[in-house]
């Protein structure tokens, strides 16, 4: 079966802050505040404008924070991607 | 409604009738040092009206109305009828206000700058502020305290402060007998008598003051202080906040703006004393 791909919330749906540790995004289109916690954000500034599969993902993050691809990180991801649907905050495209 | 009065706390223009005389007499004498200014338009109304018509002579019982009613709320005996009028003013701001985020928490200032204290009945939060107003702060309420989403800065709500059972007789000694409400005994909150603000409190009460300090008391325990971060304090402020949802995308940024611009602690403290030392350890700290 392919990788399920992901489009990110448009930037203007979102206002992030981020807090400490956490992040903040505050969705325009459902007035929900969401909570949430790495690699959340890094994820959604991953994916930008672009439809992506978890593999896509991995491979750009690997890149920006210079890091070794480990093995599971693409199932990881895919998890994450999961989560992050749920919460309306990618959709499947 | 046969008895009204109008009664302005901080930025809220409360109108509150009812069908009986006594406890509007009550809350005229609660409030009688505070600005008045009948051209104003209300914000927030309050009725306090008998179930039946006959019931306002026969075993009269107090029902609470207002712009917003909640649909279970007990009715109470006349003799609680100020109980009721404040119940129904924490309801109609709660429930209703909408220019500044609402955070059920007690706020003390001093040189401009503000102490929020946000915890649940029972924490303590109340009467730390009112220990504290007596002792150099400026009050500026024991219930809520709201935030302006355009300066940031925290505005005073003092009320008349509720004391409730252990707090009464701790409280009462420090102040003149005038500036106590009557004891309503064996209410559905415990015994509860109210203290009016000093004066200053009341005078400023229109004065804004950027917050400085956030504080989760919990009254019990040993004396203790565990700094919060700013993702823990923003999602408990929400919890404590009745108009977050509300607002919208407006109370998202006055509340991400107060955590990351204030401090904040929990703290565990065994006895007024304690707490009061706690606080003033850590304003210290926070306004160097």
């Amino acid at each position: 079966m392919a990788d399920p791909l992901y489009r990110a919330a448009p930037p203007a749906a979102l206002r992030v802050e981020p807090l400490g540790e956490l992040t903040l995004i505050f969705d325009r289109r459902s007035m929900q505040t969401h909570v949430v916690a790495p690699p959340m954000p890094q994820i959604l500034d991953a994916m930008g404008d672009d439809i992506c599969s978890a593999a896509v993902i991995a491979e750009r993050l690997s890149v920006a924070f210079d890091i070794e691809r480990a093995g599971g990180a693409a199932s990881i991801i895919a998890e994450r991607l999961d989560e992050l649907a749920a919460l309306g905050l990618v959709a499947a495209a | 409604m046969r008895y009204a009065t109008r009664i302005a706390v901080g930025p809220v223009q409360f109108r509150i009738g009812s069908d009986w005389r006594a406890p509007i007499a009550a809350l005229e004498r609660l409030y009688a040092g505070y600005p008045r200014d009948d051209a104003r338009a209300a914000d927030a109304t309050v009725r306090l009206f008998a179930a039946r018509p006959w019931r306002r002579w026969l075993r009269p019982s107090v029902h609470i109305g207002g712009d917003f009613t909640v649909p279970d709320a007990l009715p109470l005996p006349l003799s609680m009828g100020l109980l009721a009028a404040e119940m129904g003013m924490n309801l109609q701001v709660a429930l209703g206000w909408r220019r500044h985020l609402l955070l059920h928490a007690s706020a003390v200032a001093r040189d401009g700058r503000a102490l929020v204290m946000s915890g649940e009945s029972g924490s303590g939060k109340s009467t730390l502020a009112a220990l504290l107003g007596e002792e150099g702060w400026r009050l500026m309420g024991d219930e809520f305290t709201l935030v302006d989403p355009v300066s940031g800065d925290a505005l005073a709500f003092p009320r008349a402060v509720s004391l409730k059972n252990a707090a009464i007789g701790e409280v009462a000694e420090r102040v003149a007998p005038g500036r106590l409400g009557p004891l309503l005994a064996r209410t559905p909150k415990g015994d509860i008598r109210h203290l009016i603000p000093r004066a200053e409190a009341i005078a400023a009460m229109h004065e804004p003051a950027r917050p400085a300090l956030i504080l989760f008391p919990r009254f019990g325990g040993e004396a203790a202080v565990e700094p919060m971060g700013e993702g823990e304090a923003f999602v408990r402020l929400t919890e404590a906040s009745t108009n977050y949802v509300a607002l919208g995308e407006a109370g998202f940024a006055t509340l991400a703006r107060l955590v990351r611009e204030t401090p904040a602690f929990a703290v565990s403290y065994p006895d007024s004393a304690s707490g009061r030392a706690l606080v003033e350890g850590l304003w210290a700290e926070a306004v160097r």
